[in-house]
């Protein structure tokens, strides 16, 4: 399978040529070659994932990894050693699968939406450079190779947030989602180096006898590790950049800040689970803790936001945050006995993926047609915008949970797993399934039910995207209809083997009741173009509304932080240090040289005789120095 | 005697002498027609060469003529280096020999080039103080007669003068401190003479005075003054081939007997070399930030990269010999880009090398511009280009062998260094010109050479291949 390098060499090879030829370019042949590249990945994304699972399973009952190309990178002595090459198993397949779809289901998106945008070629060697990074990333043999293709993800994420550098409140953003993550990523990069350390090799599954001594320092690295994951998976407190990363193009967020970047954390628990399970369950479980909790907070938070891309950041932190807690609650490595939650976050990441991105591009040809994020642009949309209209009714249905949607059936198993760990987060999680549905109802009857703003729509009637653009959704649309039907237990499960997925009926009631409630109350209190029920309840829990309205003012207490403490405590006088004693000591040797090559420029006197005299003076003394001492 | 033997081992300098005898028979021979492809004929010529001795014959190392001949691999890999270097200096010649004053005597530049390469194939492999210093003479004599090759131009002779003059007084020095090796053990093979030396006052004498040879050959300070003179009036190619590759076999040269006679008395040449380290480094520094004149200016930062080439040689280790020869080969190509940048301006500008006629170069010849930049900041060591890597092995080297104060030395000059490698970038980039050097057109030769150097600077870093591949064959030092 050594063709699998084309995946990442194709579009390296696009950004590069893209980027090098730029505006000599015409940006239709640029986004054609994008695009044209990035479906030849897909199609050998698809070949990767027929082959490697049409191979079929070894001796032992799993799908053996491989690894069909290898090269030693940077060696350090000993077994430490940094390779870059490419490992296919399981969750990299399903993974190659999922980004490729997307992020080709984008680039043709993006023909449409960035149409006559000034940058567009610039556009399309950074979705080349992103699809790159993060396909590396998840083929990653070792987890310094994850690290780095980790940190380009950054980087490309950094640019296309920024894209309209012109814009204030994008630079902002872009620098604010760079700063965070690249913080978070401290963590990560000291726990890779403790691991590196302790277990001399940088390999994801070492030998249990080099674990042996470094079993003490596993959780702590681990923990590290999951900081950085934390990150860039928005996890509370580090959430902060994703709502604000929306200021980036549409299609990037449905590309990056959707389906395939924040869900790098996850992958990268996933990825280490055999460690996490084996060597530091209670790290583990922290980590669940984390992710209910960051689930809850920003499930509450979408239910009061304004602006529709906002709401689909939110509900996708709280979504990762399901993902984080199904990992989270495994207690073991068999999934018939508490290693369920792998195969069910795995899972979700996949369904998940496909229809955030149904959302987001759905989101984005509403945007298109109003040129507002503010729902109260919006407003009985359905007539003027069918298509858009009924895919993301089916997105909106399957993120609720509703039968038989995909999200239903990861959602279920999800919910499964986490009854087993405790029934206390059991009914925690189905409570925020149900609010899920409620705010993604919210969201769907203010867009195209509810009043419509006349004013607006008088003066640009909207109209249904174009076709690049509509096309993409009903692929997802069909894909998120019937994925749910895939026995995604046969492919990935925690510890290789085949599972069955049975659909627990208890808990699927449960929270298909819940979910169900969830829609009826948002029917109720926002389908009619009156709202007094919302406003009322809004109006009685002001200082509620507004605090949830506000993220709860965790943005504010960051500023805090950074600017009274951080910045006026210890910047401050680091930078009088840098300023008076690191650049002083410079001035100093600057000046000290220049006067002591004025005082010695009679030495080069072109006097032949006189370098004589030098030679033969150095040559003695150096001989009188080496005998007196 | 087994004369199979010297064809194994030595085959280098066979080939080398090969070479040279079928340029000058091409030289004597090709009628009118013939004369056009002789630049073509002995680059091609010279490329075989490379590419037949590139990677050493054997693991081991050899003898030949009862020891006063050492072959060894990691000799072959600075032989390659060293053959590399003359090829694009050849590549770069072209245009300056195609001028009417020095067209019929190209032939001659070239078999002088390889005679001097020649000695210093045989410097590196000798195993004997004899073999060594005719190999050094081998090299020094036809180098003063390429330093005097434009020698109706004054500059040129007057340079020429100075070499020989001064290289004359270093061979006599050195000789004089060899004959008090023998004269102390009685013999001048390298091998018996390791044992022999205990470091009386005679010896340290000895080796001063042998250390001086050398250092005039690397230009160490206080060695070095007649680097500027010669190197500014020498012509510009014979200025490069005297800042890379004579500097490169003497350092090397330098190092292996260094370690390999001088044993006993390591504590002794670590203290030669760290005065002179020092010495090098700051002098040079302080004497390039005045310089206006850009070949003077490269004299002086030559100066001060030969002290930091002296930094692998003093620490004595085999990683300090894989850093040397990485270091030498990094240096190599920035400073043929720098030197072949140089020619090729002076060569379409009737002559300009001064810093101030560069002003606002980037606008008229953005492209050898930003060869010059990318060269400049190799040599300064800025990353991600090869020369930061080389400095950074080179200063792991010595700061492994507890020199941690000279380290400290060495970091502080490159900043003084980056100041002056800079002074030119901003002349090129920034600083107005109402009349800049015209727009030209290179000649293809040149243009290969300097695509090869550009390829060196930006891949010899990254390539961590080069160095494990030269690391591979030190530890058989």
């Amino acid at each position: 399978m050594e063709y699998t390098i084309l995946i990442l060499l194709l579009p390296l090879l696009s950004f590069i040529l893209i980027g090098l030829l730029d505006s000599k370019l015409k940006p239709a042949a640029a986004g054609l070659f994008g695009t044209v590249v990035t479906g030849i990945v897909a199609l050998l994304s698809y070949w990767t994932a027929f082959s490697y699972f049409g191979a079929g399973r070894n001796a032992d009952g799993i799908y053996p990894t491989q690894i069909p190309w290898n090269a030693e990178w940077l060696p350090f002595g000993g077994n430490l050693q940094i390779d870059l090459g490419i490992l296919l198993d399981p969750i990299s397949v399903m993974m190659l699968v999922v980004i490729s779809t997307v992020s080709f289901m984008v680039h043709i998106y993006s023909f449409g939406y960035m149409k006559g945008e000034r940058g567009f070629q610039r556009y399309y060697a950074f979705l080349s450079l992103f699809t790159m990074s993060m396909l590396g990333l998840v083929v990653a043999t070792n987890i310094f190779q994850m690290y780095i293709f980790w940190e380009l993800v950054g980087v490309s994420s950094y640019l296309l947030i920024g894209f309209y550098y012109t814009r204030k409140e994008a630079v902002a953003a872009s620098k604010k989602a760079f700063i965070v993550t690249r913080f978070a990523d401290l963590g990560f990069l000291v726990g890779i180096l403790i691991y590196g350390f302790y277990t001399g090799s940088f390999s994801f599954t070492p030998d249990a006898s080099v674990i042996g001594t470094a079993k003490v320092v596993l959780p702590l690295a681990l923990g590290l590790m999951f900081i950085g994951g934390a990150g860039k998976s928005a996890m509370f407190p580090l959430h902060i950049w994703l709502p604000d990363a929306m200021e980036g193009p549409t299609p990037v967020s449905a590309l990056i800040h959707a389906a395939t970047m924040v869900v790098a954390g996850v992958y990268l628990v996933a990825r280490m689970f055999p460690l996490f399970i084996g060597y530091a369950p209670e790290v583990l479980h922290v980590t669940a803790y984390v992710g209910a909790f960051t689930a809850l907070y920003a499930a509450v938070v979408a239910c009061v936001q304004s602006d529709i891309k906002r709401v689909l950041a939110f509900s996708t932190i709280s979504q990762i945050g399901f993902m984080i807690v199904a990992l989270g609650v495994c207690t073991s490595a068999d999934p018939h006995a508490g290693g369920l939650g792998y195969m069910a976050s795995m899972f979700h990441l996949f369904t998940h993926a496909m229809f955030k991105a149904l959302l987001f591009l759905g989101a984005g040809c509403i945007i298109h047609a109003v040129h507002s994020n503010e729902m109260s642009a919006m407003g009985g949309l359905r007539k003027y915008m069918p298509v858009t209209h009924v895919t993301f009714l089916v997105a909106c249905l399957a993120i609720a949970g509703i039968w038989p949607l995909s999200g239903f059936f990861s959602k279920d198993e999800i919910l499964a797993a986490c009854f087993a760990f405790s029934p206390v987060m059991g009914w925690v999680m189905t409570f925020i399934a149900g609010l899920t549905a409620f705010y993604m109802f919210r969201l769907y009857y203010s867009i195209f039910w509810g009043k419509e703003n006349r004013e607006l729509h008088d003066a640009h009637t909207p109209h249904e995207a174009p076709a690049t653009m509509t096309v993409p959704l009903v692929i997802l649309a069909a894909v998120t209809l019937c994925a749910g039907w895939i026995p995604f237990g046969e492919f990935v499960s925690s510890d290789g083997t085949a599972y069955h997925i049975h659909i627990d009926w208890t808990v699927a009631a449960i929270s298909l009741c819940v979910a169900a409630a969830g829609i009826a109350i948002a029917t109720w209190m926002y389908m009619r173009e009156d709202r007094k029920v919302a406003d009322g309840l809004a109006s009685r829990f002001s200082g509620l509304h507004k605090a949830a309205y506000h993220r709860f003012y965790i943005d504010e207490v960051y500023q805090f932080i950074t600017h009274r403490i951080i910045f006026a405590c210890i910047s401050t006088p680091v930078a009088w240090f840098d300023r008076h004693v690191v650049d002083g000591f410079m001035n100093m040797l600057a000046t000290v040289s220049n006067k002591l090559s004025y005082a010695i420029r009679y030495m080069q006197s072109g006097n032949v005789q006189k370098y004589g005299i030098w030679f033969l003076g150095g040559a003695l003394g150096i001989t009188i120095i080496l005998l007196l001492i | 005697m087994d004369y199979s033997s010297i064809f194994s081992y030595m085959y280098t300098e066979i080939a080398l002498v090969g070479v040279a005898i079928a340029v000058l028979l091409y030289d004597l021979l090709a009628g009118e027609r013939g004369r056009k492809f002789f630049h073509c004929f002995t680059c091609i010529l010279m490329l075989l060469f490379i590419a037949g001795t590139v990677v050493p014959y054997h693991q081991g190392t050899g003898e030949v003529f009862g020891g006063m001949y050492v072959y060894s691999p990691v000799a072959g890999i600075v032989k390659s280096i060293l053959a590399i270097g003359t090829l694009i200096v050849f590549l770069q010649a072209d245009s300056w020999l195609r001028r009417e004053d020095t067209t019929f005597k190209r032939g001659e530049f070239y078999v002088l080039t390889l005679s001097t390469l020649l000695g210093m194939d045989f410097m590196i492999s000798s195993g004997h103080f004899m073999m060594f210093f005719i190999g050094l003479e081998l090299a020094s004599v036809p180098m003063a007669c390429l330093v005097a090759f434009d020698k109706y131009r004054h500059n040129s002779a007057e340079a020429g003068a100075k070499y020989i003059l001064s290289a004359l007084f270093a061979s006599g020095l050195m000789l004089y401190g060899i004959s008090f090796l023998y004269g102390t053990t009685g013999t001048l093979y390298f091998e018996d003479m390791a044992p022999a030396l205990d470091g009386n006052a005679l010896q340290i004498l000895a080796m001063a005075f042998f250390f001086t040879g050398l250092g005039f050959k690397i230009s160490l300070v206080p060695f070095h003054l007649w680097t500027a003179d010669t190197y500014e009036g020498a012509p510009t190619t014979v200025t490069s081939y005297l800042s890379v590759v004579s500097k490169a076999a003497a350092a090397f040269a330098l190092m292996v007997v260094l370690v390999k006679v001088f044993a006993q008395m390591v504590e002794y040449w670590q203290l030669m070399l760290y005065i002179v380290i020092v010495l090098s480094i700051t002098v040079a520094n302080l004497f390039a930030i005045r310089q206006k004149n850009l070949k003077r200016f490269l004299a002086f930062s030559s100066i001060s990269q030969a002290g930091y080439i002296m930094l692998a040689v003093i620490s004595g280790t085999p990683y300090g010999m894989t850093s040397l020869i990485f270091y030498v080969l990094v240096y190599m190509v920035a400073n043929l880009a720098a030197f072949g940048v140089i020619s090729a301006v002076e060569q379409n500008s009737d002559g300009k090398v001064c810093m101030d006629d560069y002003n606002g170069l980037y606008r008229t010849n953005p492209k050898l511009t930003v060869i010059m930049t990318l060269a400049l900041f190799s040599l300064a060591g800025i990353p991600p280009f090869a020369g930061f890597f080389s400095k950074f092995f080179i200063f792991a080297a010595a700061f492994e062998q507890g020199f941690h104060v000279l380290v400290f030395i060495a970091l502080i000059n490159t900043v003084i260094s980056l100041y002056y490698y800079l002074l030119v970038v901003k002349a090129m980039f920034i600083t107005p010109n109402d009349s800049p050097v015209a727009n030209f057109r290179s000649d293809n030769s040149t243009r290969l050479s300097l695509i090869l150097c550009l390829a060196g600077i930006i891949v010899l870093g990254l390539a961590s291949c080069i160095f494990d591949g030269i690391n591979l064959y030190s530890f058989g030092m």
